[in-house]
């Protein structure tokens, strides 16, 4: 089965708060004559005339110092200066910085990668994704005007091709589980709907299944994970697609954990829980010690849903690779690998840094040893944690993955500014990562739908560009070649 | 099995302002003087706690803001706005960071280990220690619960001489003497950092803390005066072979430690005869070549063996190496003779963060002996004032006894914690089992070359993107 949909429109979506942050700050002062003529120069829109005024109302469109017209240079006045916003630099960190948050805002507006003033590729770890480069030979050197919209960047999950569902998404992403409770039911929503119009899925965590997803339930994966919660026969039969949650990227070998003062009425009924208490979930699946065991899980699910595809989420240990090839043997259609890198609703500092390997090391070891076991093409595997950019999605799949799981990149695409604060209190500020109803309606749900479909438009062109840029017609020619990659760190000088 | 060893915390508060990352400035120019401030609907209440004026907003509130950016967010005339603070990025030096500081200071504050929401945040890999990954076990091997108390996890180990076998009398009774290995429950051992304003307080709150801990308090020979030797149990004397060394009070002292030097043997004896009832120590600095010096010292009898790095988890003789690599090989090579049960090895030295504990034992130490940041806990801003002379930002020496302690405390209970943490997710259920574990254990090298290593091919007139 294909979605087969119509990629959705972009329309034009700004911030929801009343002054968006840029990098940029442009200060004009009394000198200013009202003449118009920065109005005039800026390609961007950032000043603006309202009766006979010139205001700069749009810092954050400004690019700084790569405009082709700066207006602080020819303002006849000379009332113009610029300056380096210092509100930006306090956001984010090395793995989303302040310039990778603002063009993922600029790509949730727009639709389209911001022109110019921003890295929107790569982030600032200093290592993986960020000293990977895609190379691109000259032989394709063609950047084409327009990208031709018949480079297909779908994938198929069902590689087995047994009885199960035949599924094949429209963009090789799908959404990362994000619980209801760690995430608000807005967030949640905005996630599957936007999901639902790219033609992909999205994952509803490990919290249970709420009713309001119900009308999406073609492109919702639920999540089995050890706290069983809110886990039915009636919600494992509704989905095409169940995921068994063995371990997340940022806490290995550690259970979820949703901290009381998240735990809300709502949450609590949907969890079976009770208000007001944390909730660990245990790890591991006290009833898993073995790939057998594993197997009996499997088969647990195609007896209740015999048509549903399997994915099995798990980290990534020394042994990740025996690990894949297990799941595959005890009947997986989909190996998705979570990084150490990844995200989380609240997680231990120590084991978010220190335990287990990232994702960018992960994906090349299990794609070799899926090959030498001959199942690779039996198997689709699906990386996360730390997946940022359309251009990680691109490194990911040519060091051997098939698709990606996105996670943070949606919540960035809200307003997330990286403030690590999700398990604090009344959760989330910004109302994202929250539980609390005040906090909750922050977000319109149909704002936030379109914020995420347009980031990724945005993926999406900028995908197909880059492989015209290889001479590429699919996407799955790309997986696993690791020649259309070079790593800076050991690249011929 | 021995009873279960918990830490107990509590929140013990600080004494001065902690420093924050970020700041707020806040112009009174230009306000609308709107009905309702955005500085009033601050979801942490933050404006509201300091009980300010919101009219008179000129203050820069540094530690209470959580940097959500709604008030800058959503004042209508953009007076607010946030900015590094420039103290914080003035924390400490590159190994010591402003980050490894705060959260020390958060950890002895509140007893609790560091959680926070979102993914990792910091660089990919970093020197030494911050270049492993540790393993998970995750369906094909077992797990344990140690956290949440469902299966026990043992952090203990002894110091010592590990007895090969045990000997029994005819009628049943231990026949070997078991006198010789002494047991801490907590692979850590305290000592006396290398500076610091420090009064007697501050010396006799460690102590306490090392003798609630259940472990030993280092510190030199010549600063145990009548008060501290009240701790004899919990004390580890360090006598240097400079100083003169005569008969001393250290009577019911269990450890004592001698500095690696022309004479210490000497010493040792001197010990041996005057406390025959205590173990000795041999501490010695953690240089290049330092291999075959601990082979040999452990061939001649020496039980325990102290290895110390710089402050910066380097070798001292060599600031380019990390000292990861040299305690890798110097457990290699006890191994290889068939003598690595025949000494407990200690390692310190630049170990900041509870993290470097695992990693040391992994890479073969047993157990691993910390100094800074116990000062750190304190309160400590590592401005190093105090190695000239200067007063100290924070007043370390005049802080009571029973602060320093609870302080010390907290940061090692979190400490003790986060170990679990990690075990828990390796499925190792005894800490003596993670020594030298080092195929438990991912290195950056190795990883990064293997997986990267061929993509080095680019040829002339290709674009890198």
């Amino acid at each position: 089965m294909s979605l087969n949909n119509k990629p959705p429109e972009v329309m034009i979506t700004p911030s929801r708060f009343r002054n968006p942050i840029g990098k940029y700050r442009l200060h004009r002062t009394d000198d200013c004559i009202g003449c118009g003529k920065c109005v005039d120069l800026c390609p961007y829109g950032v000043h603006v005339i309202r009766v006979g005024h010139v205001l700069t109302n749009n810092h954050y469109r400004c690019v700084g110092p790569e405009c082709p017209n700066p207006c602080y240079e020819a303002c006849p006045a000379q009332a113009l200066s610029l300056n380096r916003n210092p509100t930006f630099d306090t956001m984010g960190d090395l793995r989303w910085t302040p310039d990778l948050l603002v063009s993922t805002w600029y790509m949730a507006e727009n639709g389209t990668v911001p022109p110019r003033g921003l890295e929107y590729r790569i982030g600032g770890s200093d290592g993986g994704f960020d000293r990977l480069r895609l190379v691109f030979s000259p032989a394709h050197g063609t950047q084409l005007e327009a990208p031709h919209e018949d480079v297909d960047i779908g994938i198929d999950l069902n590689r087995r091709d047994d009885s199960s569902h035949h599924i094949r998404i429209d963009v090789p992403f799908y959404g990362a589980g994000m619980s209801y409770g760690s995430v608000s039911i807005i967030t949640m929503l905005s996630r599957v709907t936007a999901a639902a119009a790219l033609g992909t899925f999205c994952s509803t965590g490990e919290g249970g299944y709420p009713d309001e997803l119900k009308p999406y339930d073609d492109h919702v994966i639920t999540q089995v994970a050890t706290g069983l919660f809110g886990v039915r026969e009636e919600t494992i039969q509704r989905v095409k697609i169940v995921e068994f949650k063995y371990a997340q990227g940022a806490k290995p070998g550690l259970g979820g954990h949703l901290l009381g003062d998240k735990v809300t009425p709502a949450v609590a009924s949907m969890r079976e829980a009770v208000v007001g208490y944390p909730l660990f979930s245990p790890f591991p699946f006290h009833s898993v010690y073995s790939v057998e065991d594993h197997k009996k899980h499997v088969d647990w699910i195609k007896a209740i849903n015999p048509k549903a595809l399997i994915a099995v989420k798990v980290s990534t240990p020394t042994d990740v690779d025996m690990v894949a090839v297990g799941s595959y043997y005890a009947g997986a259609h989909i190996m998705h690998l979570d990084g150490s890198y990844g995200g989380t609703g609240a997680a231990p500092d120590i084991a978010k840094k220190n335990i287990a390997m990232p994702i960018e090391y992960a994906v090349p070891r299990v794609h070799r040893f899926l090959k030498e076991e001959g199942i690779r093409d039996k198997m689709t595997v699906i990386a996360s944690g730390g997946i940022r950019t359309p251009h990680d999605v691109a490194k990911i799949i040519a060091l051997g993955a098939d698709g990606v799981c996105t996670g943070t990149a949606e919540l960035v695409a809200l307003g997330c500014i990286r403030c690590h604060n999700c398990e604090r209190g009344r959760g989330c500020a910004r109302g994202i990562a929250t539980t609390d109803p005040e906090l909750t309606e922050l977000i319109d749900l149909e704002w936030g739908t379109q914020r995420i479909i347009n980031l990724f438009m945005a993926w999406r062109k900028e995908l197909i560009r880059i492989l015209e840029r290889f001479g590429m017609k699919s996407i799955t020619e790309l997986v696993g070649r690791t020649d259309c990659l070079v790593h800076l760190d050991y690249m011929n000088k | 099995m021995a009873s279960k060893y918990i830490i107990d915390t509590q929140a013990v508060p600080n004494r001065f302002e902690v420093l924050t990352q970020s700041g707020i400035i806040a112009w009174e120019e230009g306000c609308l003087k709107c009905p309702v401030c955005v500085k009033k609907q601050c979801v942490y209440g933050v404006y509201d706690n300091r009980d300010l004026d919101i009219r008179q907003m000129i203050d820069s509130l540094d530690n209470q803001c959580m940097n959500c950016l709604r008030c800058v967010q959503g004042c209508p005339k953009e007076l607010i706005h946030k900015s590094i603070n420039p103290e914080y990025e003035a924390l400490g030096d590159s190994h010591w960071t402003p980050y490894v500081i705060a959260k020390s200071w958060y950890q002895a504050e509140t007893g609790k280990i560091p959680v926070s929401g979102a993914g990792y945040s910091g660089p990919f890999s970093g020197p030494g220690f911050d270049s492993m990954w540790t393993d998970m076990s995750e369906i094909v091997r077992p797990t344990r619960d140690g956290i949440h108390g469902r299966e026990y996890i043992s952090t203990g180990i002894h110091l010592g001489k590990t007895p090969r076998h045990l000997t029994f009398t005819d009628s049943g009774d231990l026949d070997s003497d078991p006198s010789f290995l002494v047991d801490i429950p907590l692979p850590i051992i305290l000592r006396i950092p290398p500076f610091g304003s420090l009064g007697k307080n501050t010396i006799k709150g460690w102590a306490l803390a090392a003798k609630k801990l259940g472990t030993f308090l280092a510190l030199p020979y010549e600063m145990i005066d009548e008060e501290i030797i009240a701790f004899k149990e919990c004390l580890i004397p360090s006598i240097s072979p400079a100083q003169p060394y005569g008969d001393d009070g250290l009577g019911g002292v269990r450890l004592i430690e001698v500095l690696w030097g022309k004479n210490w043997k000497a010493i040792t004896r001197q010990i041996t005869e005057t406390h025959p009832s205590a173990m000795t120590a041999i501490r010695l600095p953690l240089v290049g070549g330092i291999k075959e010096t601990v082979l040999s010292l452990v061939n001649s009898g020496v039980s325990i063996i102290s290895l110390e790095g710089t402050s910066n988890g380097r070798l001292v003789d060599d600031n380019s190496v990390f000292m990861r690599d040299t305690i890798r090989s110097i457990h290699l090579a006890l191994v290889e003779h068939g003598i690595r049960d025949e000494v407990t090895l200690l390692v310190g030295g630049g170990l900041s963060m509870a993290e470097h504990v695992a990693k040391a034992i992994i890479c073969g130490a047993d157990g691993v002996v910390i100094d800074l940041p116990i000062l750190i806990a304190l309160e400590c801003r590592m401005c190093r004032r105090c190695t000239k002379e200067l007063p100290c930002p924070v007043e370390i020496d005049q802080a009571a006894s029973s602060w320093v302690a609870s302080r010390t405390i907290n940061l090692l209970g979190a400490w003790h914690n986060q170990i679990l943490e990690i075990m828990g997710a390796m499925g190792i259920r005894d800490v003596r089992r993670l020594r030298g574990e080092a195929g438990r254990a991912m290195f950056f090298e190795d990883l990064d070359r293997n997986t990267f290593g061929s993509l080095g091919e680019v040829q002339e007139g290709y674009e890198l993107e």
